[in-house]
């Protein structure tokens, strides 16, 4: 009898504090954990007794890589109480800050996070130091990594927890002038992320495909990203206010942490693929045309080639920047006016790592009597651990090390945001 | 490997409970990155690299705050391989928003977030890394400011004492030539008790300041609240104001009690 036991104590290149604890005998696998120790913080109980309009600005604290994510659920939520409709050029807006959060947080996973993966290096500097053309390829990628997070300063006043976005709009609109300064830096944009398809489209993928159900938002005209139904390749259609009663949260034995599930289903895949899968005939012609000169169509089951999509997404994000910018003009407010009165609401957004759902409910005043936030990391795990009980028979000849390192860049292929996941996950008191 | 590239100071990045939004600061200063690492080697920092130089580093930058047992162990052995330990971030400074839960008792917010709170190991404290070990310098913001965080690199790499201002965003705000948004629209902002470094980004999006960057050097909260009460401002707003992402420092926490019903 042969037993093996793969452990990665410390996952490397995610965001947040994970560890990997895979248990194979007789070439099979027999137990799969991706266990979570980031400590819990607690932010559904902190949020209870907060006013509304300071939950945006607490909420974005729940991840530093994907701020907007978390600004924007809280803030739907609360319009979606109060009855506010923010349309014209403050959606726009919104879309726009949206954008550079995709092209920043795309960006840097696909060639700091992920790349180094398929060329075999520990990391990007590494990388850059080794080659010089790679050094221009993470060069490049620094650029549009920037860019993304120029457009979150210009919006959204700062990079990291922007401080302008605010429940019916912003606190203060940009000029078309400082929309403008960015235009240039886009056209770049427009040509380096078409070379970054092009450049990961020439990785090597392990031969690898499941058959996922995939989650996303689907909207009447647009690749989703702020708003739309939740909808599955398997028939889900479903509002936004259906979230509750059609996931939930499993609590698996051999795990402590809890695990998103389709109710009566089973898990589920959200993030670039699954958006990908779900709205290929909402992308743009150019973007439709870059997808198939790296070898896509309009559906992709490897999770390895999430890079490739990852990186048409930014793509896509910059070419809609440019649209947005394009038609802007200055609103004459920057907030629309609502009453605040009582109540339940509900919001979803496409986070760079998939769909983020909230749900809140405020008193009179406005003050949250109850939260439920539901990061995308938390949704996927039971997909990647899934993914590595297929994932590590195939390669268990390997040796360990490079065993190890696939089973990582697997987990890597979701991109997971532990720092989100944790204040929902349950903490796993086994250490190795 | 040159001699230089072998001799390059050794960089440890370290995270505890936390956004990952002031480690992220370090991969965001995108035109500095490359530089930077030719002229320290980042030995140790998980987020960004799977490879690990084995300790002592010559500097470690520590996010997050500590509100587990267990990390108020580990928080002792990156002090014993630091020749220099600076903390990033209001969570690594002064506990960051989780410390929200040391105005409530914790054992009854477990429940409201987790279906079986015997899983869940806390401490009912979220606290500052200071409170555990020496520290040698302290970086303020949630998050960081990136320039600053380029700062203290370098006056780290050179021997000497980082220079970061210890006045109020108010100064920032005179600066850039904003209009006072208390005094024009009676706009409440913790500008004039929190410690500048933001660029004062709030006031000039016309928004009162909410405390990014926690007290500043001297402050002087009880005027502030003082002013606020005089303005027709109930004592339950005073205490949520003064308790956001920095409300465990000192001076906040303080005033924030002191109004408390």
């Amino acid at each position: 009898m042969k037993s093996k036991t793969i452990k990665v104590g410390y996952l490397a290149r995610v965001e947040g504090e994970g560890a990997l604890h895979i248990r194979v005998k007789d070439g099979k696998v027999t137990e799969v954990q991706l266990q979570i120790f980031e400590p819990p913080r607690f932010f559904e109980a902190l949020l209870r007794g907060r006013l509304y309009s300071e939950v945006p600005d607490i909420t974005a604290r729940i991840c530093g890589i994907c701020p907007i994510a978390y600004q924007m659920g809280s803030i739907q939520a609360m319009e979606d109480i109060f009855g506010v409709k923010v349309e014209g050029p403050l959606r726009d807006l919104r879309r726009l800050i949206y954008c550079g959060e995709w092209i920043e947080s795309h960006v840097l996973h696909v060639a700091m996070l992920h790349a180094p993966d398929f060329l075999g290096y520990e990391d990007s500097i590494r990388m850059a130091k080794d080659r010089p053309e790679l050094a221009e390829t993470v060069r490049m990628a620094l650029r549009l990594k920037k860019l993304g997070n120029e457009i979150l300063r210009v919006v959204g006043g700062r990079e990291v927890h922007p401080i302008n976005l605010r429940v019916g709009g912003f606190y203060r609109v940009p000029t078309r002038r400082e929309l403008a300064a960015l235009r240039a830096e886009l056209d770049w944009a427009l040509e380096a992320a078409r070379s970054l398809v092009r450049w990961t489209a020439t990785f090597q993928f392990p031969e690898f495909e499941r058959d996922y159900e995939f989650v996303a938002l689907r909207h009447a005209q647009e690749y989703p990203i702020a708003e739309g139904r939740i909808i599955s390749n398997r028939g889900l259609d479903i509002p936004t206010a259906g979230y509750d009663e059609t996931f939930q949260e499993e609590h698996v034995a051999h795990s402590n942490a809890l695990q998103a599930v389709i109710v009566g289903r089973g898990p589920y895949f959200v993030g670039p693929l699954a958006r990908y899968n779900l709205n290929y005939d909402r992308l743009s012609p150019l973007v439709q045309e870059e997808a198939r000169a790296a070898g896509l169509g309009a559906a992709v089951r490897n999770p390895f080639q999430s890079i490739i999509v990852r990186s048409l997404e930014a793509l896509m994000a910059i070419e809609e920047s440019i649209r947005i910018i394009d038609r802007y003009e200055m609103p004459d407010r920057p907030t629309v006016e609502y009453e605040v009165r009582p109540g339940v609401g509900y919001g979803c957004t496409e986070a760079p790592r998939g769909i983020c759902y909230h749900r809140y409910k405020v008193d009179e005043k406005g003050l949250v009597l109850d939260a439920k936030i539901v990061p995308p990391t938390s949704q996927n795990q039971k997909t990647i651990e899934d993914d590595l009980r297929d994932f590590v028979p195939k390669y268990i000849d390997l040796e360990e090390e490079k065993l190890l390192w696939h089973c990582e860049q697997a987990v890597r292929n979701y991109d997971p945001c532990i720092s989100c996941a944790t204040h929902f996950l349950r903490l796993n008191l086994e250490r190795e | 490997m040159t001699e230089r590239a072998k001799n390059r100071p050794k960089l440890a990045v370290w995270k505890f409970s936390s956004c990952d939004g002031c480690q992220l600061s370090l991969l965001d200063c995108e035109d500095e990155l490359l530089a930077l690492t030719d002229q320290i080697e980042i030995a140790n920092f998980p987020e960004a690299s799977r490879a690990v130089v084995k300790g002592p580093y010559d500097l470690s930058l520590v996010e997050g705050s500590i509100s587990t047992a267990h990390d108020a162990e580990r928080i002792h052995h990156v002090r014993r391989v630091s020749k220099h330990l600076v903390t990033i971030g209001a969570c690594a400074t002064v506990g960051g928003i989780q410390a929200l839960r040391n105005f409530k008792d914790v054992n009854e917010l477990i429940p409201l977030v987790y279906a079986k709170p015997e899983y869940i190991s806390t401490l009912g404290k979220s606290t500052p890394i200071s409170e555990h070990v020496f520290v040698d310098f302290e970086l303020n913001g949630c998050p960081i400011n990136k320039v600053q965080l380029v700062e203290v690199i370098s006056a780290f790499l050179h021997g000497r004492k980082p220079v970061t201002p210890g006045y109020s965003v108010c100064l920032e705000c005179k600066r850039r030539g904003n209009v006072c948004v208390t005094v024009a629209h009676g706009e409440p902002c913790l500008g004039p008790v929190v410690h500048a470094g933001c660029g004062a980004i709030c006031p000039s999006c016309n928004r009162g300041c909410y405390g990014c960057f926690g007290p500043m050097e001297t402050p002087n909260p009880p005027s502030l609240s003082a002013m606020w009460l005089a303005g027709g401002m109930a004592p339950d707003e005073v205490v949520r104001r003064l308790r956001g992402v920095t409300a465990a420092a000192e001076p906040f926490r303080k005033e924030s009690e002191l109004h408390e019903k």
